[in-house]
């Protein structure tokens, strides 16, 4: 029985439950640096939409809400048969551990499937980020159509006496939004300038969080090829254990990341 | 070297180390997950005002804190797991605050449409 | 196998004999961690801390030659103010660029809790290895594919935007921006990763015995520096990839053509670009301590202060950033807010500085080449702490941010504080690492020259900033170039001195004196095993105790080095 646990104890440590603790903690430092990571897209969110909450209003129309909901239940189906799988991992079962993991791959690839679904949509109207930003943006419902873009005139003179040798501003439709009043002028109808400020976010937010879903796919995938081969069981788990943390942080962000852009109101 | 769960002869049903998640709670967490987002869903259809933010995100703290406690064992790990990811958060939210404070008090200062083209 | 050390602790024999070096003595043509496995396969997938902190002290010195030479450059440009025959204004910008990135991100960071941390951090809890050994040499590998990033992008149009890459120039030059960028970042992992280690290793690889406040300060400043580490380091990172999306993709969020917010990178950057800098100076620190308590032969003094002092800074470092920007167009509330906070933070540093000289008060204080680093430590940092008041000064820092007063205060912390206590440490550590002492004169010949040639060349920059004198700058104004001459001379004195510092070490290596386990006279654990250690770290492991316990140390002019004082009552050693 020692020799069992003695198998999977690194040398350097002087208990299985040391070297246990030991993967715990380092685990969730990690995610703490995960949080941060994230945070600062969400810094970005909280930053653009407070100033321009006109834009965010305006522009997540643009996203389905149905499909977004869809991913959230994906991705918390995937996380309910992820602990799942931590459960038969700790008892030793290890048939109901290979098809939970794999039932976890699969989960989200769905997620995966169904934000292409979501990209491919935006890709084809246009509707990317800062330069990218191409699209036809509908005038709000019952405002007139939008006048014809304005020639960007150029800011006043600076007062007499200075010359200085920064190029004159333009301004006009690619201009800064005045905090506290939408971005459209006084009298003109249409969309808020700016669009492409929420759909840098958006893209920014979910693809770093997409790139995070397939990492967490490769991780599960080794998960489960060594699962396969029986390597986990009731006295050396861990492994399968801090690659279930990962992936609920993950389904963390999600559950965050679905209310702040789908369901803007 | 595999050592398959077939060759642990000693009270294989209990792990050595750690706590295992009753089915019923994992089950009930799953569920209760599944309700909330329903319930954010439609409770965003209605217009709140500025309360919509924060009801949505008041939900949605309450379903990670189900993940967090329950799916990531956070209730039944040692203090210490805790005390990392919280303060985790903490910083964040330093972060966003101090931001938030200072992009909207200097807002005012920002000349009304300039916007130089840059060129590369 | 944990035996009572004290009844082994007391022997002073040196074996004799090639097998495994007993615990007291040199280990040097015997198995030790350096001849344990031969070939540069066992180097370079070695899972030993010692040999993965060798690696790494080899590799950010190299780093901290090409940073220097940079530097050099710089300086000689600088003998004149108009145009100069050995570098274009861009090429000027280019290399106060790389000076920058590869002394911060290369050498700095990395610094003393890599190169010194590793090899020491295990053998202070006597215990075998830091608690993720893989993930440790996963770090060093992050660290040489982030330099090897960095030299792509220096060998193709390199950067010149300066370390601290403002948008919008950044966005838009045609520097190779995305390489350097995705160098910082892949080195920002290797950081990441080296605290999460050290900060398990702390919390569950101490021994029986030592609690939290019987560690080694030293300990302290690495779990300090570590909780830093890991909390800002990533918002480097999310950073550094906004960077490279809005330069590749035109993501336009710092761009405000598009709507962004060129000052909201600052804010970004500056997040963990100031609690960095307290990477950098925390594990200097906790060096400080060590050799305080050592060379001044007295137990320290003040050190729960001085342990928590350790974790107020980490904590307070994340308040402070916005006193960067105080003229980049941040609020006036932000700024007040920011400049008073500042003010806190120099509180902590402080109570170091107050707890290091009562250590040597009325103690025996021993000239030895590390002592005299820690006296230099005491001056610059002072002096770099205190002109970092200044700055923080709101109204102040109007007229003096981006003069050379601030390049003067940030060397004086990071080089006066950080590299002064990195070299302490490297002479004090030095014995135990490679098993040999080098030439004591030498040694201290080489710290004064250092000491000499630092203040030459960055007490001027004190003065010409103060004048006005921007920095950054390929032209200047005729009224500064004495100052600068005098700049670039005592850059040259300090030149002289790391080649003597250099060529002492190198030497020892094949000609120094063999070295006792204890030459110092620590009461810390790695001077419990042999020097070199073995592969395993201890013959026995030692029991913790007090780790400033120096007065039970006496020298022993027969072995050159000191012994523990019998114990009354105790069987005697055989």
């Amino acid at each position: 029985m020692a020799e069992a646990h003695a198998e999977h104890r690194a040398h350097h440590f002087e208990t299985a439950e040391q070297q246990f603790e030991s993967g715990k903690l380092g685990m969730w430092i990690f995610l703490a640096t995960e949080i941060l990571l994230f945070g600062g897209l969400f810094c970005a969110y909280a930053v653009y939409r407070s100033t321009h909450p006109e834009v965010f209003m305006y522009a997540h129309r643009y996203l389905d809400k149905t499909l977004g909901a869809i991913n959230t239940a994906v991705l918390i189906c995937s996380s309910f048969t992820m602990a799942w799988a931590v459960r038969c991992a700790q008892l030793g079962r290890r048939k109901a551990l290979v098809r939970l993991l794999a039932a976890t791959i699969v989960l989200a690839a769905c997620f995966l499937g169904i934000k292409y679904v979501e990209y491919h949509h935006k890709w084809k109207e246009g509707l990317l980020w800062g330069k990218r930003f191409h699209a036809t943006l509908e005038v709000p419902a019952g405002a007139a159509p939008a006048p014809p873009a304005v020639a960007p005139t150029t800011a006043p003179a600076a007062s007499s006496g200075e010359r200085s040798s920064i190029p004159a501003a333009a301004i006009g439709p690619r201009g800064l939004a005045v905090p506290g009043r939408p971005s459209v002028a006084e009298g003109e109808e249409g969309p808020p300038k700016n669009v492409q400020v929420f759909f840098a976010v958006y893209f920014l937010m979910t693809g770093l969080h997409g790139i995070h879903v397939i990492a967490g796919m490769i991780v599960l995938s080794l998960m489960l090829l060594r699962a396969r081969r029986g390597e986990f069981g009731p006295s050396y788990f861990t492994p399968v254990d801090l690659a279930g943390l990962y992936w609920h942080l993950v389904d963390l962000i999600w559950i965050y990341l679905f209310p702040l852009l789908y369901l803007i109101h | 070297m595999a050592e398959t769960i077939e060759a642990t002869k000693h009270s294989s049903d209990h792990p050595a180390v750690g706590h295992v998640l009753p089915f019923r709670v994992l089950a009930a967490v799953w569920l209760g997950l599944l309700v909330l987002t329903v319930i954010t869903v439609v409770v965003a259809g209605f217009d709140i005002g500025n309360f919509n933010l924060g009801v949505a995100m008041a939900i949605a703290t309450v379903k990670a804190s189900l993940v967090l406690l329950y799916f990531m064992h956070m209730r039944y790990d040692r203090p210490m797991n805790a005390i990392v990811f919280v303060s985790a958060l903490l910083f964040v939210a330093l972060f966003v605050y101090i931001a938030l404070l200072d992009t909207h008090a200097y807002a005012p200062d920002l000349i009304p449409g300039y916007a130089p083209e840059l060129t590369r | 196998m944990k035996e009572g050390g004290k009844k082994s602790m007391a022997s002073t024999d040196v074996a004799v004999g090639g097998g495994p070096a007993g615990v007291a003595e040199n280990a040097l043509g015997k198995d030790n961690y350096l001849t344990h496995g031969r070939g540069l396969r066992s180097w370079l997938l070695t899972l030993d801390h010692k040999r993965i902190g060798v690696m790494y002290l080899v590799s950010i010195l190299s780093s901290f030659l090409l940073g220097g030479i940079f530097a050099l450059l710089i300086r000689t440009k600088l003998l004149s103010p108009g145009t100069s025959a050995l570098m274009t204004a861009d090429q000027y910008n280019q290399s106060f660029t790389l000076h920058g990135a590869i002394m911060i991100f290369l050498f700095i960071i990395p610094g003393i809790p890599a190169a010194l941390g590793n090899f020491v951090l295990p053998l202070m809890l006597g215990a075998k290895d830091v608690a993720f050994p893989r993930l440790n040499l996963a770090s060093y590998y992050m660290w040489v594919t982030g330099a090897l990033l960095a030299l792509v992008s220096i060998t193709t149009g390199a950067v010149d935007t300066g370390w601290t890459f403002y948008t919008p120039y950044s966005t838009t030059t045609n520097t190779n921006v995305i390489a350097m960028v995705a160098g910082v970042f892949v080195l920002g992992f290797s950081s990441i990763f080296t605290g999460l280690n050290f900060v398990v290793t702390i919390h569950k690889l101490r021994p029986r015995g030592m609690s939290w406040f019987r560690m080694p300060l030293f300990l302290w400043g690495i779990y300090g520096t570590a909780i830093i580490q890991i909390m800002a380091t990533p918002v480097l990172g999310i950073t550094l990839l906004l960077l490279i999306a809005e330069r590749a993709l035109g993501v336009g969020i710092f761009d405000p053509a598009l709507g962004g917010d060129p000052v909201l990178f600052q804010h970004f950057f500056w997040f963990y670009s100031h609690p960095a800098v307290y990477i950098m100076i925390l594990p200097a620190m906790g060096v400080i301590s060590e050799l305080v308590s050592v060379f001044s032969r007295k137990h320290i003094f003040g050190y729960k202060f001085i342990a928590l002092s350790s974790i107020a800074i980490a904590v307070i470092s994340f308040l402070v950033w916005g006193h960067h920007m105080f003229v980049a167009g941040q609020s006036n509330l932000a700024s007040m807010i920011f400049s008073a906070l500042t003010f806190m933070v120099a509180i902590p540093s402080a109570v170091k500085v107050f707890n290091w000289i009562a250590t040597m008060y009325k103690g025996s204080i021993w000239l030895a080449t590390p002592m005299l680093y820690v006296l230099s430590f005491l001056f610059l940092f002072g002096i770099g702490g205190l002109t970092g008041l200044f700055l923080g000064a709101l109204a102040v820092d109007v007229h003096l941010h981006d003069t050379y007063f601030v390049v003067a205060h940030f060397h004086y912390v990071m080089f006066g504080g950080t590299v002064i206590a990195f070299l302490g440490g490297l002479h004090y550590w030095w014995p135990k690492m490679f098993g040999r002492m080098y030439s004591e004169l030498w040694g201290r010949v080489g710290a004064l020259l250092v000491f000499v040639g630092f203040n030459t060349t960055f007490f001027t920059q004190f003065v010409m900033g103060s004048k006005g004198a921007p920095r950054r700058s390929y032209h200047y104004v005729a009224e500064f170039q004495p100052y600068h001459q005098l700049s670039t001379i005592g850059s040259y004195v300090l030149a002289v001195g790391f080649v003597i510092i250099a060529i002492n070490f190198l030497h020892s290596l094949f000609r120094g004196r063999p070295a006792p386990a204890n030459p110092w006279g620590g009461a810390t654990l790695e001077w419990q095993t042999s020097s070199p250690p073995p592969h395993d770290n201890f013959a026995v492991s030692p029991a913790a105790g007090d780790p400033y316990d120096v007065e039970d140390w006496r020298y022993d002019r027969e072995i050159g080095g000191f012994v523990r004082k019998p114990r009354v009552g105790s069987a005697a050693a055989s």
